[in-house]
Order: C-alpha cells, then structure tokens, then sequence
C-alpha cells in the first residue's frame, strides 16, 4: 500500500512540496538552537516552559481523541464511523508524532534523550508519556494499517486487529491523563495542582480531536471521491458540542472552588489569565479570545439549524478547535508558571526563533497526515470490484 | 475442592501480609518516592542529615553579597548581562518575597523589605526529584538533593516542580560567559548547555570535611551548617534553642534550610 504515497497528481506533490519548506524552514530554527543553545527563545528560569511544551500538551488531547470513533465503531457497532475509523487513527499517529516532537524540540540535550528508556523512572510522569505516547502511536498505525489492508482485499480484518483496537480505548485515555498528571502533580503550581485537569484534558480533547476530524472529512470529500457521509459528520458534531459543554462547565468549577475558597494562590493565576495582575496582562486578549471562540461554537452546533449546514458546522468546528488551542495551550502553561513562587509575575512570549520551529513541527505532523491520508483515500477511493492478485 | 485448615489459612495470611508490607516499602516507596516519616531528622541516627541555618538577626544588607559571589566563583557559576538567561545558585530576596504567606501589613519594614538568602531547600520530601524522568536529580542518604549533570536531558520538569524557585537552566553555554572566559575554578567542574543547576550544599568540600563556602565566607556565624543528626552540632542546638521558620511549610516538602527568628528564652 506504501506506494500509493508517491504516485499522486502534482497538486499531491506541491503540497507536499509546501509542507516539506515549512518543515525545513522549522528544522534549520532548530539546529541553530541546538548549536547556539535555545537563548533566542523567551524562557528564563521563572518561566522555564513555553510554546513548544503548550503545543505537546494539545496535541496529546488531539491524538488521544482517535478514541472517540474507535469506541462507537468497535465497542458499540456504530457502523457510520466504520467509514472515519482509519482516517481518525491516522490523525492519531501524527498527532502524537507531533507532540513527541514537540518534547524533543524543547529539551536542552536531545542527544540524551535516550536517557527515559535507559534509566527508567516509574515515579515520573514524562517517563509514562514516552512508554504511553509510543505504544499509542504504534497501536494506531498498525489498526489502521491492517483495518485499511484488509478493506483493499475486500476481506475481513484480521481477528487480532479487533483486540489491538480494544486496547487503544483505555490506551487513548491514559495517555492524556498522564499528561494531565505532568501539571497536576505540582503542588508548587496552585493552578495546575488540582484534581480536576485530568477530565478537563479529556473534555478539551474530545472536543478539539473530532473538531478537526470534522473538517478533515470535509476536505477529504473535497479533494477525493471517498465521502465520510453525512451522518457521520453529524454524530461526530453532537460529540464536540457536548464535550466542549463539559469542559466549559469545568472550568467554572474550576472558578467556584479558587474564589469561593478564598485562596488567592488559587484565585491569582485566573485573574492574571482573566483580566490581569499589576499590569501584566499578556494573556488576557487570547484567554477572552479563547471564551468567545468557545461559547460562539457551542451555540452554532446547539442550533440545529446550524449545525445542520456544513459552513455554519465547519466555522463551529475551526472555533472549537482554536479556542481549545489556546486555552489548554499557552493560557495553560502561563496560568501555571506566570505567577512565580515569590508571588511576582514572570512575562513570556515565544520569539520568532520558537514560532518557526513550533510551525516546522506542526508541518512534519502535516506530512505524516498527508502521507497517510494519501494510501487511506486511495484506497477508499478504489472501485469495491477491483481485484488484486 | 481445596480444602484449607486453620493453620494453613493462617500460614497464608502470615504470607500475604508479609508481602504487602515488602510491596508497600519496597515498590510504592521507590516508585511514589514515599517519604520514610514526616521529618527527616531523626536525632541519634548514624546517617548524617545535612541542614543550614540562617540567621535573619545578623543576616543584614548588604553582607550577604561576599556569600553569593564566592559560592558562584567557587561552582563557576555564569554571568550572563539578560536577565533572563540568569543562573544562579544562592541569592538574596525580599523577606516578603520569600516568605508571602508570613508577610502582613503591619510587620515591621525593616523585617518584609529585608535581603534574606535563598538557595535550594535541599527538601526531604523534594517534587524535583519525584519528576525528574531520569533520575538525573537525586536525594543522597545524608539529604543532598544532588545533580548529575551528565544524565540530565534539560526537560526542565524540576524547575517546574520546584515551589522555591531554586532551579537554573543553562540557556546558553555557560563556558562562554564573561565571567568564565577568563577564570574558572579547576577544582569544580564547569556545565554544558542545555542542563539544569542548583546548589549542592557544596558536596563537593564536605566530602574534604570542609564547610560550604557561603557558611565560610558569612560574617559572625549568620549561616550555621551542621548535621541535624548529631545533637551536638551547632546547627541542632541553634534549632533547639530558637525559633525559626521554614519556606512554604504547607507545601510538605520538609525543607533543610531554616530561618532563625529569634532565640528563646
């Protein structure tokens, strides 16, 4: 199948073409970083994670909500999503080729990476992300495969693929609740240290995931004979509105517990991100931005007359997806570590230098969706009779 | 069917919680890095249990910079001119800053706009080590919480986990700082970029059974270091007979470095 990858039109090429300047562009950022040492971007010892550790954290939610397709199709039978099963586990694996990446961008000696696997430390949470993250993606890159092989041959799928793909239920939860463990298991960061991030994550992720998988298919129907349908599209758009209704509803939790309390550790870091602290109020276009973003989508998929239409549903989905982006990426990050333990404020914003790097990495998961797209749709896109020897 | 008499239920019930026990220190202590006691110090004990003392009556303006700068010259710590490349081991802050959850209104100026000296709390509970996915930072039996520079990837998790803001990380190379170029210390190793660092409680000069060098350097005994093991120690009888306070104590991490009030009479 691996060579429907490289026959394709030379709009295929072009694209692919653009993708792999982006990626370069990205990785000489990189390497200048590497050899200079990471001074160009706009981290300091109080503010010691920045736009790439944001990144990693989304696109953990964006992967870990393949989830929500496998489940209906394979636990429950829902046969519409038999038809996006594929395409969501493909977004899978190159959401969490993204958010690996992201880690290896940002830590200070790459070359040592080596060091999680040979020196295993259970009681860390990144040590979990390595062994969760890399089995998840080798998970879905082999359902997938093997899913899309056996529909080429127009013969069932292999018993054990069923099995595999029950294990990446539980599979696609854990890897975005030990991200959440990552925050919430610092007792020095009032604003990541609470019970609650872990769901959250969860419900950003599973409205953020199918968000983009909404628009995916759209483009998908667009540029290829193969349609997702209707239906699916639908039910996928009634999974985003209702996850994104609980996360806003935990995030008033949230507010309840850090003011009722009285606990200004707890309140100052939603205040900073809300309405600002003593002049800082970096965040505070992006975290109303965020809010608006997040609430205008909900209401357009609520309304069925909106929902209903595919531009109206595709605005609600692009919405969803940003305001999600923002919110549990950098307002995450600078609720946390904005408010510095001497109760000051510490400033952060990316340089152009981390910018070009984080669009560089997002332009390899690109790639990797790209390529994977490409063999799935050929071969969703080959008449039922074609026979292969 | 199996059959189980008395004694044999209770041979395994013997058995099973035997096991539990052995699972409960050995794999959750060493997996959760589960505190042995709440304290760390346990007097008498043979296992030394290192811990600094600074005395906030004579820790006054403007004496504490002959500390940091020679703990800095000693460990080859850099100098960068940005703020935000800052690498520091041991500096001073604002007692209010320090302590924001014992600063009120009506407290004497004197004591809330004081330089106080800060530096890693060489916690016996610390978050840093619990996160490190490496192990590249670690807690020694006599309570260092050391570094090996070596094994640490620079992921930075530690300075996130640390509620004292203790930690630097080498944005750039530190060799190339102004200050390094023209003069290090031969007897500590100099760090690469891209790893994180903090004070070691000078392991290095207790090994040679020397004091730390911000103790040496403090004027009329302001840093008291000491084994908090050994009641004989200064450092225990200055605990002993005073009154001092450690940073965020709500927090559990058990900190080492004590801030001595006032003594009691």
């Amino acid at each position: 199948m691996l060579e429907k990858a490289i026959i394709g039109s030379k709009k295929y090429y072009a694209w692919l073409a653009l993708v792999l300047a982006v990626a370069g562009a990205g990785f000489c950022c990189y390497l200048y970083q590497l050899v200079t040492g990471s001074e160009s971007s706009g981290l300091s010892r109080s503010f010691p994670w920045g736009v790439l550790i944001a990144n990693y954290t989304f696109m953990v939610g964006v992967a870990a909500s393949a989830v929500m397709v496998v489940l209906p199709y394979y636990l429950h039978n829902y046969k519409e999503f038999g038809r996006i099963t594929v395409l969501g586990e493909f977004t899978a694996v190159a959401a969490v080729a993204t958010a690996m990446l992201f880690i290896m961008a940002d830590i200070g000696r790459p070359e040592r990476a080596f060091n999680l696997a040979l020196y295993p430390t259970p009681r860390s949470p990144f040590f979990w992300n390595m062994v969760l993250l890399g089995g998840y993606m080798m998970i879905n890159l082999v359902v997938g495969w093997f899913a899309l092989d056996a529909e080429r041959n127009s013969v069932p799928a292999p018993p054990w693929v069923r099995i595999l793909s029950y294990i990446s239920i539980p599979w696609a939860v854990s890897i975005h609740t030990m991200t959440s463990f990552v925050y919430s298991g610092l007792a020095a960061r009032p604003f990541w240290h609470t019970a609650i991030m872990g769901p959250r994550f969860l419900a950003t992720a599973f409205a953020a995931g199918p968000a983009l998988l909404i628009v995916l298919c759209m483009i998908v129907r667009r540029i290829s004979t193969f349609d997702p349908g209707r239906e699916t599209i639908q039910k996928l758009a009634i999974i985003v509105c209702y996850a994104m209704i609980v996360n806003i509803f935990f995030i008033l939790m949230e507010v309840f517990s850090a003011f009722y309390s009285g606990m200004h550790s707890h309140a100052a870091p939603i205040k900073y991100l809300w309405v600002g602290v003593e002049g800082h109020r970096a965040m505070v276009p992006y975290m109303w931005g965020s809010a608006i973003m997040g609430v205008a989508g909900v209401l357009l998929l609520l309304i069925p007359r909106y929902r209903l239409q595919e531009a109206w549903l595709a605005l609600a989905c692009v919405l969803i997806f940003i305001s999600t982006w923002i919110d549990k990426g950098m307002c995450l990050i600078a609720g946390g570590l904005a408010p510095t333990p001497f109760e000051t404020i510490s400033d952060y914003a990316p340089t152009a230098q981390e910018t070009v790097i984080t669009l560089g990495v997002y332009a390899i998961g690109v790639l990797i969706l790209t390529v994977l797209y490409k063999i799935a749709l050929s071969v969703k896109s080959e008449p039922a009779a074609a026979v292969h020897p | 069917m199996m059959r189980l008499d008395r004694r044999d239920f209770l041979k395994c019930t013997a058995a099973g919680a035997a096991g539990l026990a052995a699972f409960h220190s050995v794999f959750l202590g060493r997996v959760f890095g589960a505190a042995e006691s709440r304290s760390a110090a346990a007097p008498g004990q043979k296992v030394k249990r290192w811990a600094l003392v600074v005395d906030l009556q004579k820790c006054i303006e403007g004496k504490a910079k002959g500390c940091i700068n020679a703990c800095h010259q000693w460990h080859n710590v850099p100098e960068w001119p940005e703020e935000r490349l800052e690498v520091k081991w041991i500096w001073e802050e604002k007692f209010s800053r320090l302590f924001p959850d014992q600063s009120f209104a009506h407290m004497p100026e004197a004591l809330r706009d004081r330089p106080v000296l800060a530096l890693c709390n060489h916690c016996a509970n610390p978050p840093c080590v619990r996160v490190c996915p490496t192990k590249a930072t670690f807690k020694r039996p006599d309570g260092i919480v050391a570094m090996d520079m070596h094994r640490c990837i620079g992921c930075r998790f530690c300075i996130a986990a640390c509620p004292y803001g203790a930690r630097s990380f080498n944005w750039k190379n530190p060799r190339e700082a102004e200050n390094l170029r023209h003069h290090i210390n031969l007897e500590y190793p100099t760090r690469a970029r891209g790893v994180v660092e903090k004070c070691n409680f000078c392991a290095e000069r207790l090994a040679d059974g020397l004091q730390p060098v911000c103790v040496e350097r403090a004027e009329d005994g302001a840093l008291i270091f000491g084994d908090l093991n050994d009641p004989a120690s200064k450092a225990a009888q200055v605990l002993a007979a005073g009154f001092a306070i450690r940073r965020k104590p709500s927090l559990e991490t058990d900190p080492q470095v004590y801030y001595l009030i006032s003594t009691v009479r």
